[in-house]
C-alpha cells in the first residue's frame, strides 16, 4: 500500500465514522432494554413492540406513507411534463427563466416553501373555499411542489443525453408524432421516472419542517410525531421509530441510485 | 455478368429517374448548407454521395427523408412530389449515421417497429423479422438489447431495420463509418450483394472516396452544399471536372500552366514551374492563351534514371521522401523551381537490386493521354 492510499483509507474512514456514528448509536440504542436512554441494560426489541401498540404513532405512519405515495405519484407525472416540455421545446426566449422557475423549489429554503404555501392556502380557503382546512390534502400539495423539481430535472439531464435522432428514425419507419412520447420517450426514460417516484417517496416521508407549516389538527406526519416526542426527552420507542425510518429511506435511496445506473449503463 | 452487358439507365435517353432532385436548396438561417442542386437518380442505383465534412451531404438525406423544408426547389420521387409528404408517409427508409437503434427494445423488437407500424399482421411481422434476421446474419442475437451488440451487430441491425419495410428507396449515411478498416471493406461487398439481391435503390453518403468508388453504380462529388461532378467512379477518378474533384478523389499532381499551342488534334501547354511543356493528344475548348491546369496521377508516370526519349511531358527532379506502403511506395520528388511531386510505384519484386533512393536524380516521363486539363 503507498502511502498516498492509506491517507486516503484513513480520511475515508474518519468520513465515514463521523457520517454514520450517530446513526449506529441510535440504531443499537433501538434495542437497549433499559428505560433510560444513555444507560445500556441489554438487548431487546420491547420498544417495537411498544411502538406496533401506540396508535398515535399508527395512525402518523398511514398519513406519512399516503401522503408520500400520492405525492410521488403526482410528482412524478408533473415532473416529467415539465421535464420534456423543457428538453423538447428547443429554444425559446425566456428558457433560462422558466427552467430556473423549475429548478428553485430545489434551492428554496423549506422554511420559506412552508410559510409562502401556509399563506396561499389561508387565502385560497378564504376566497375560494379550498383547500377547506389544512390536512393532507395541503401536506401533498406542498410536497409535490418541491417533490416535481426533482424529478423534472432528472427526467430533463436523461432526454438530454437522448440522441435525438431516435424519434426521427421512429417516425421515419411510420410512426406518427403523437405517438413518439409513448413508443419511444417513455420507455427510455421510464427507468428515470422510477429513480425519481422513489426519490420523491423518501424526501416526502423524511420532511418535517414543510409539512409542519401545511398540515392540520390530527394530521401530524411520522416526523412531525418524532420531533414532538423528542421534546419530552428521547425514549428507545423514538429510537426504533427512527430505525425503521432510516431503514426505509435508506432502500428507497439505494434504490433510485440502482435504477440510474441501470439506465446509465443502457444509454 | 448478364448485367455488364445491358446499357445503365442514366446513359439511355429518356429513361425515367426514379428521384428526382431540382434546384434543391436548404438555408439555415443565413448560411446556405445545400446550393441548388439538381441531381436524377435512377431505378436500382446505388449512388454514393461523397463530400467532405459540412459540405452538406446528411442535409440531402435528410431532405430526401422529409426531416428539412425546402428553402426552395422540389423532391420528385417516382414522378411524385413529395412536398407534402410526411416522412413518415415516404416510401424511403433511413439508416442513420448513429444507428439510432432503440436502447429498450430487443434486436428483433427493433426489426419489427416498422411492420407493426403499418399494422402488419403478426404472423406475417414475425416471418419476415426471421427472414431478415437470417439474411443478416444475427439470428443468434434476436433477444439482445443494442447495448449488448458490437459495432458491426448494431450496423447490421440497423440495415435491417430499415430494410424490413422494403422502401422503394434506402438512405445510408456513413453506414459504415464505425466499423474498423476490415469488417468495413467486408461489409462493403455486403451492402453491394444486399442492394443486388432486393433490387432497392440505395443513397449511401460518405466521406470516404475508396468507400465510394468499390460501393457506387455513379458517384456525386459534393462541396459547400454543391454537387460537382456527377460521373461512374472510374470517369469521377480519371476524367475529374474540376480542381476541386481531382484534389478530392485520390492523390493528384497539378501544374499550372498556358496554352501556347492550340490544334484540333492537340493542345500544347506551357508551364514554368514544371520546367517542361505539356502534349495532350486531344483538343480543348477553350481561348487562346487560356490559363489551364494539367492533372496527372501519381501512378500514371514512369519512373527512369536515364533520360527518355520525349519532348513533352517529362520532369526532372529529386527524390527527397520515399515512404514504403507494402503494395506499393510513394515516392516525393522535388523539382528545380521546388515544387514537389508525388509519384507511386508497385513494388514488384520482394528485393530490388538497384533500389531508387533518397537522393537520387530521376525522370518522371507519361503518355500523351494520361494527363487531365483542368480549366476550372
Ligand atoms: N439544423 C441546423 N442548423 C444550422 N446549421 C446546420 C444545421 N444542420 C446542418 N447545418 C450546417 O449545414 C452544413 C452541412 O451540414 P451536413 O450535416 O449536411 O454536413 P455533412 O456533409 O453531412 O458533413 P459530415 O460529413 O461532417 O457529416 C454544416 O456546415 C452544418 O453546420
Ligand atoms: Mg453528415
Amino acid at each position: 500500500m503507498t502511502r498516498n492510499s492509506k491517507f486516503l483509507s484513513i480520511s475515508s474512514l474518519f468520513g465515514f465514522i463521523f457520517l454514520y456514528a450517530p446513526i449506529l448509536s441510535l440504531i443499537i440504542y433501538s434495542f437497549n432494554k433499559s428505560k433510560l436512554v444513555t444507560v445500556w441494560g441489554g438487548w431487546s426489541v420491547k420498544w417495537y413492540v411498544e411502538l406496533f401498540n401506540n396508535q398515535q404513532i399508527i395512525d402518523a405512519a398511514i398519513v406519512s406513507f399516503k401522503v408520500a405515495f400520492i405525492t410521488a405519484t403526482l410528482s412524478v407525472i408533473l415532473g416529467v411534463l415539465a421535464g420534456y416540455v423543457l428538453s423538447r421545446m428547443g429554444k425559446f426566449p425566456g428558457k433560462l427563466i422558466v427552467s430556473g422557475w423549475v429548478s428553485a423549489p430545489l434551492i428554496m429554503p423549506e422554511v420559506i416553501t412552508g410559510l409562502s404555501l401556509l399563506l396561499l392556502f389561508v387565502s385560497l380557503e378564504n376566497l375560494i373555499g379550498w383547500p377547506a382546512g389544512r390536512g393532507i390534502t395541503t401536506i401533498i400539495i406542498a410536497h409535490t411542489t418541491f417533490c416535481m423539481a426533482y424529478v423534472a430535472v432528472i427526467v430533463q439531464s436523461r432526454l438530454s443525453q437522448m440522441d435525438d435522432s431516435l424519434e426521427e428514425a421512429a417516425m421515419d419507419l411510420g410512426a406518427k408524432p403523437q405517438s413518439l412520447f409513448f413508443l419511444i420517450t417513455l420507455p427510455i426514460i421510464s427507468p428515470a421516472i422510477i429513480s425519481g417516484w422513489l426519490l420523491a417517496f423518501t424526501m416526502s416521508l423524511d420532511d418535517l419542517v414543510i409539512a409542519s407549516f401545511v398540515s392540520g389538527p390530527g394530521n401530524s406526519t411520522l416526523p412531525m410525531v418524532i420531533f414532538s416526542k423528542i421534546r419530552l426527552g428521547v425514549t428507545p420507542e423514538v429510537n426504533a421509530l427512527a430505525t425503521i425510518m432510516i431503514l426505509i429511506v435508506a432502500i428507497g435511496v439505494v434504490a433510485a441510485m440502482w435504477q440510474m445506473r441501470k439506465k446509465e449503463k443502457a444509454l | 455478368m448478364t448485367q455488364e452487358t445491358t446499357i445503365p439507365l442514366w446513359k439511355q435517353d429518356g429513361a425515367k429517374p426514379f428521384i428526382q432532385i431540382k434546384n434543391v436548396t436548404k438555408k439555415f438561417g443565413e448560411f446556405t448548407a445545400v446550393d441548388n442542386v439538381s441531381l436524377d437518380i435512377y431505378e436500382n442505383e446505388l449512388f454514393c454521395l461523397l463530400g467532405g465534412s459540412g459540405s452538406g451531404k446528411s442535409t440531402l438525406l435528410r431532405i430526401l427523408a422529409g426531416f428539412e423544408e425546402l428553402t426552395s426547389g422540389q423532391v420528385l420521387i417516382d414522378g411524385i412530389d413529395m412536398a407534402n409528404i410526411e416522412p413518415w408517409n415516404r416510401p424511403i427508409n433511413m439508416m442513420f449515421q448513429s444507428y439510432a437503434l432503440f436502447p429498450h427494445m430487443t434486436v428483433a423488437k427493433n426489426i419489427a417497429f416498422g411492420l407493426k407500424r403499418d399494422k402488419v399482421p403478426k404472423k406475417e411481422i414475425e416471418l419476415r423479422v426471421a427472414e431478415m434476421l437470417s439474411m443478416m446474419q444475427i439470428e443468434e442475437f434476436a433477444h439482445r438489447k443494442p447495448d449488448q451488440l458490437s459495432g458491426g451487430q448494431r450496423q447490421r441491425v440497423a440495415l435491417a431495420r430499415a430494410l424490413i419495410k422494403r422502401p422503394k428507396l434506402l438512405l445510408l449515411d456513413e453506414p459504415l463509418g464505425a466499423l474498423d478498416k476490415k469488417l468495413r471493406e467486408e461489409t462493403q461487398f455486403e451492402l453491394v450483394n444486399i442492394q443486388d439481391k432486393l433490387g432497392v435503390t440505395f443513397i449511401v453518403v460518405t466521406h470516404d472516396q475508396e468507400e465510394a468508388m468499390t460501393l457506387a453504380t455513379r458517384i456525386g462529388v459534393m462541396g459547400n452544399g454543391i454537387i460537382t461532378q456527377v460521373d461512374e467512379p472510374r470517369d469521377v477518378y480519371e476524367y475529374p471536372s474540376s480542381r476541386f474533384v481531382a484534389e478530392f478523389v485520390g492523390s493528384i499532381n497539378l501544374f499550372d500552366g498556358r496554352i501556347y499551342e492550340d490544334d484540333v488534334e492537340h493542345v500544347k501547354i506551357k508551364s514554368k514551374k514544371a520546367g517542361c511543356n505539356f502534349f495532350v493528344n486531344h483538343g480543348i475548348s477553350c481561348s487562346p492563351n487560356q490559363k489551364v491546369t494539367v492533372a496527372i496521377r501519381p501512378e500514371k508516370m514512369k519512373v527512369t534514371r536515364r533520360q527518355p526519349d520525349q519532348e513533352y511531358n517529362c520532369l526532372y527532379g529529386q527524390i527527397v521522401d520515399i515512404a514504403y506502403m507494402g503494395n506499393l511506395s510513394i515516392f516525393r520528388v522535388k523539382l528545380k523551381s521546388g515544387k514537389i511531386v508525388r509519384v507511386t510505384l508497385p513494388n514488384l519484386v520482394r528485393e530490388n537490386r538497384n533500389p531508387l533512393t533518397w537522393d537520387d536524380f530521376v525522370y518522371l516521363a507519361w503518355d500523351y493521354d494520361s494527363s487531365v486539363v483542368l480549366t476550372s
